[in-house]
């Protein structure tokens, strides 16, 4: 691993970059631009910045405006606000009304791990997937995040874009080269697929490398895009590895491993673990040990993959 | 201030009368729908639409057009009337109202129906929405400050917002007015249809929104207030607004829930009532008298 980088400051710096590129992107945020680092942006296009106040609603619904007029609005606050707070400007205006708003969420999983469960984005996924017309990504570090963001301004409708608070695995290189609808296969592998997306792609492979110690060839397939999903790549690996466990960084309701869980069951049904939030709250504390402690961890990936193997040989 | 001549003042009171009169049609027809808003709002909506408003029905998109929108949608079908009449679409296709393959869905689509600038229904998005709409504007302007604008009306089109009273209950009403202020957007009216009555009763009873006129003030707006139904005053406040810089603008329209029908007027069950046979041809009645009226 070639060590850590913080995923809100990789954004900022994209967004800035995408600024430079495009003169019809504009950003706008409710008060928080110093934490989700969309400041930087502020600062290198202030005419094209707008900051609404602590008021998510007129975010998304300003936005909305600025978007039927022609811009490229992306949005700037936390990802629990953008799901729940602001839920309704969203299905009207981008889903339904087809305003195309790009959603910068913030903070997302546990990441603002410290300050709680209020904070917490857990069931966004799900919210989100759930809306006809959005777009659902997940990057999974912050070159993802670079790669990405130029598509999704490209995309042509409203875009959910979920980001990390953190200093996070930088697991890609210049090589990485996600399109939005397109899973990516890190690793072969035959026995079982590690079905993963955000921060669980690092601790998948992690898992994954500790399998093949146990003589288990895992692949391990990113579905950065939930929405539109990849389901020719899932039926494939599913298919072909006859077991799969998904890992992400939510709920096990309607997120990562409901949208698997929706594919195969319908195309080819095989063994399937989720890993995630067992259906409840998290708390406060530090990031790592949160995630260790509610089940986002790499023992609970590689005891999910041996569960599903047995299972397939039943 | 503009002189509007009596002919035209006359003109847009029949056309007022007219889009009364097809809004009970449809109505009836569909069995569903709200007449209520509709009416108090039908002297507002013909004087934007057949006068004040620079649009052109041959070309709904054209950039520089006015964006008029109708945030208090369940008066959809007063919408669909001026813009049937007006020529966006076959005023035959008004029968198609809230029925299944029409493009006039209960509440405005902008992506089926030609003219519609927001889908609307939730209420209270009007003025967030515009503000967004009125910040891209300016941007697209080539006088990009509103100091040195000799009139916004110059730059690109203009953004209008018709609320319902009851729809101000809604708190992203003000968070929407507070953006608006913040970015001093003169190139924006608002009009309130004040009514004075919501779904369950007087809007005084339900959340007592007065003192109206102190509040948008305090929220930084130029405000006017009119008699709604009166067209030369709506005229009037129309084009004061346009050249008000630096501050957005809002016209509080005191109108008549019902106003058209003597048996709805300030009546809360018409607010989302289908009239039945007897009560259409009642009110079908009324509203043709009302028509040779200013026709005479």
């Amino acid at each position: 691993m070639a060590g850590m980088m913080s995923m809100r400051k990789a954004y900022g710096e994209a967004l800035v970059r995408l600024g430079r590129t495009r003169a019809d992107v504009v950003a706008l945020s409710a008060d928080v631009s110093n934490s989700d680092y969309s400041y930087l942006f502020d600062q290198a296009f202030p005419d094209r910045f707008f900051n609404v106040g602590i008021a998510e609603q007129c975010l998304v619904d300003v936005a909305a405006g600025l978007a039927y007029c022609g811009k490229v609005p992306f949005a700037n606050t936390f990802a629990f606000l953008f799901a729940t707070r602001a839920l309704e400007m969203v299905r009207s205006h981008l889903c339904y009304g087809g305003a195309n708003v790009k959603l910068m969420a913030a903070y997302a999983g546990l990441s603002d791990s410290f300050d709680g469960p209020t904070h917490h984005a857990i069931t966004d996924l799900a919210i989100m997937r759930s809306l006809p017309n959005m777009t659902v990504v997940v990057p999974g570090d912050p070159v993802a995040v670079d790669r990405l963001l130029p598509q999704v301004a490209a995309w042509e409708g409203p875009v959910y874009f979920r980001l990390n608070r953190n200093e996070v695995p930088l697991l890609f290189d210049e090589s990485y080269a996600p399109v939005i609808g397109k899973a990516v296969t890190l690793r072969e592998g035959q026995d079982v697929t590690l079905v993963c997306c955000g921060l669980m792609v690092s601790r998948a492979l992690e898992a994954a490398a500790q399998l093949e110690r146990q003589r288990v060839r895992a692949r391990v397939l990113e579905v950065h895009t939930l929405k539109p999903i990849d389901e020719e790549a899932i039926v494939r690996a599913a298919t072909e590895t006859g077991a799969l466990v998904t890992a992400e960084e939510h709920t096990i309701v309607g997120g990562l491993g409901s949208a698997v869980a929706e594919v195969i069951s319908e195309r080819a049904p095989v063994p399937l673990r989720r890993v995630g939030l067992r259906d409840r709250f998290a708390e406060s504390g530090p990031y790592e040990a949160l995630l260790e402690k509610y089940g986002l961890s790499v023992p609970s990936i590689v005891e999910a993959a041996q569960s599903a193997m047995a299972a397939k040989r039943r | 201030m503009p002189y509007h001549s009596p002919q035209l003042l006359t003109e847009i009171g029949r056309t007022a009368q007219t889009l009364r009169i097809e809004v009970l049609k449809m109505v009836y027809h569909a069995q569903s729908g709200h007449i209520g808003g509709a009416f108090s709002a039908a002297e507002i909506i013909a004087a934007l639409y057949f006068h004040h408003l620079r649009l052109d029905p041959a070309r709904p998109d054209w950039p520089e057009r006015d964006r008029m929108l109708v945030s208090k949608g369940h008066c959809s079908a007063l919408l669909y009337a001026a813009l049937a009449v007006r020529g966006f679409f076959p005023i035959e296709e008004l029968s198609s109202f809230r029925q299944l393959d029409s493009r006039l869905q209960g509440h405005p689509d902008r992506l089926k129906l030609p003219g519609v600038e927001m889908s609307a229904g939730p209420l209270g998005h009007g003025i967030a929405v515009g503000a967004g709409m009125a910040l891209a504007l300016r941007m697209a302007s080539a006088k990009p400050s509103s100091q040195s604008a000799p009139s916004s009306r110059a730059s690109a089109g203009r953004v209008y917002v018709l609320l319902g009273d009851g729809e101000i209950n809604a708190g992203i009403v003000w968070e929407g007015a507070m953006t608006a202020a913040k970015y001093r957007l003169g190139n924006m009216t608002a009009i309130l249809d004040y009514n004075g009555i919501q779904q369950t009763g007087a809007t005084a009873d339900v959340l007592p929104t007065e003192p109206i006129l102190d509040k948008w003030e305090a929220f930084g707006w130029h405000v006017q207030e009119i008699h709604g139904h009166n067209v030369g005053d709506i005229l009037g406040a129309l084009d004061r607004a346009d050249e008000v810089h630096a501050r957005p603008s809002m016209i509080v329209a005191r109108t008549t829930k019902g106003k058209g029908v003597g048996f709805m007027e300030y009546d809360h069950r018409w607010h989302g009532m289908p009239p039945n046979t007897e009560q259409f041809e009642r009110a079908m009645t009324e509203l043709q008298e009302g028509l040779t009226q200013w026709q005479a």
